[in-house]
């Protein structure tokens, strides 16, 4: 297949030369995924650990729906915020539709969920063990939160890269609030789903490696972490 | 059993030299309907070093967590006495298996100071000097999770010290010791009660019982048998039970 030879042999030279399109294509990408990260951990974290340590009537109903949101095809996540954001919704007259601050709102509805369950499960393991020692200094659960948290760090830390490679490999939801319009709100995904289609397949492959060293970076990283924790703290 | 962190009542203020440092009035405790203790009524004087007696499953570790406040009773009431300001007495425990914080040895001793509300400046020469205290100094800035068991159970010693409790409970504190580490618990165990702190333990060793005790708490089947002085219990047991427990042949 020369074509797609060519296609990679393009594809290289656009990644290694700097081209400026993919530049900002990337650039824009990172921005709205690390700033939905940081939103799903700002919310997340505390909201998972608030619901390994209090017991409320309607807590196992708030769990089972964060567990079954941390499948929440992006697809669905996008109209919800599309149904929001548009002139008629409810938060229409912010005007944010088709802005990567409408992206970062989507995806981090994506994170959220996953960052919540996931820190609930690490909490929920570290207060069985602590509950009883943390009691007996007299630390109500209150204070026992930043405590727990803290020493889930590692833990913690492959979990919010969990959320930051659903954030950065969805089209979906970025696709329905974002628009794909060149130069504003295109991002690595939507730009190969569309690139795929008009047939330049450079651009494509370009952003597909750079999408997929991405991923490989942060699941080498989530591993590194967790060996070196592993070592570190028994 | 969620109800952690309930703050046991107390008895007025004023703590007198003989008035009770804790009263257990008609205490009892169910799990799941099953009584594990009943009807117990106790009185600990303010100074002393009390060891519970009793075979697996009498209720021993059960009965420390609820005079130290990590159980609520199910019927009855847990009464400690008060300092003369009206400030509670510092209480502290340490466990069979010590909990260790995933941090640095020393930063477990500034987290307990930190619970203890010890001002930040503070912290890291009270800690420092317990770390010394009981020969943890170069272990200052390991993870304490790495540390052997008995450096573990000595970490968790140094961690309840500077508590400076005045009550210290030990839930078999060195039953999963060597020797020398065994030793070392009991001579931590002299060193608190020196300093003034009050001494509950729980123990399946009838020499360290022995060695330690001013008073033995002996329970069977959820109910205290006897509690006299420890000369009296090991030399002439007034019950039955009591006689065939220090015989080895009562069966738990």
């Amino acid at each position: 297949m020369p074509e797609l030879d060519n296609a990679f042999q393009a594809a290289l030279n656009l990644i290694l030369g700097l081209d400026p399109t993919l530049l900002g294509i990337v650039t824009l990408s990172l921005q709205v995924s690390l700033a939905a990260v940081a939103i799903g951990a700002l919310i997340g974290l505390p909201l998972g650990a608030a619901l390994a340590l209090w017991r409320f009537p309607g807590r196992g109903l708030v769990v089972t729906l964060l567990n079954a949101f941390m499948g929440l095809p992006p697809v669905v996540a996008g109209l919800v915020v599309y149904l929001m954001l548009s002139r008629a919704g409810p938060l229409g007259e912010l005007g944010l539709l088709f802005t990567p601050s409408a992206m970062v709102i989507a995806q981090s509805l994506l994170v959220l969920p996953i960052i919540a369950a996931l820190t609930r499960d690490h909490v929920l393991t570290l207060w069985d063990e602590y509950r009883e020692q943390l009691c007996s200094f007299g630390v109500t659960r209150l204070r026992a939160m930043p405590s727990l948290l803290w020493d889930a760090r590692f833990a913690l830390m492959t979990v919010i890269l969990a959320g930051f490679g659903r954030a950065s490999a969805e089209v979906g939801a970025v696709l329905i609030v974002g628009g794909n319009i060149e130069g504003v709100t295109r991002v690595m995904t939507t730009a190969i789903a569309l690139e795929t289609s008009k047939g330049n397949l450079s651009l494509a492959l370009g952003l597909g490696l750079v999408l997929l060293g991405l991923v490989a970076l942060v699941n080498g990283t989530a591993y590194l972490v967790g060996e070196r924790a592993r070592r570190k703290l028994g | 059993m969620n109800h952690f962190c309930q703050p046991g009542t107390r008895l007025p203020p004023a703590l007198q030299t003989d008035e009770p440092l804790l009263r257990l009035e008609a205490l009892g405790f169910s799990h799941q309907g099953v009584p594990l203790l009943q009807g117990i009524e106790l009185t600990l004087k303010p100074r002393g070093r009390t060891v519970i007696l009793g075979p697996n499953g009498a209720g021993k570790s059960l009965l420390m967590r609820l005079a130290h406040g990590l159980l609520t009773p199910s019927s009855g009431q847990v009464r400690w006495a008060c300092h003369e300001s009206g400030r509670p007495l510092r209480q502290a425990m340490v466990f069979q298996r010590p909990v260790m914080l995933r941090r640095s040895a020393l930063a477990n001793l500034s987290y307990a100071l930190a619970a203890r509300g010890v001002p930040w400046r503070q912290r890291r020469s009270l800690a420092t000097a317990a770390l010394e205290r009981f020969g943890l100094t170069n272990l200052a800035d390991r993870p304490a999770r790495v540390l052997s068991g008995g450096e573990q159970q000595r970490l968790a010693l140094a961690r309840a010290w500077v508590l400076e409790p005045d009550v210290l409970f030990l839930d078999e504190p060195t039953s999963a010791l060597d020797p020398a580490s065994m030793r070392a618990v009991e001579d931590a165990v002299h060193a608190f009660h020196d300093q003034g702190s009050r001494i509950v333990m729980t123990s399946h060793d009838l020499n360290q019982a022995r060695r330690l005790a001013d008073d033995i708490i002996f329970l069977y089947e959820g109910r205290i048998i006897e509690h006299t002085p420890a000369q009296t219990f090991f030399r002439e047991p007034s019950s039955q039970l009591a006689r065939d427990f220090l015989s080895g042949e009562l069966l738990g």
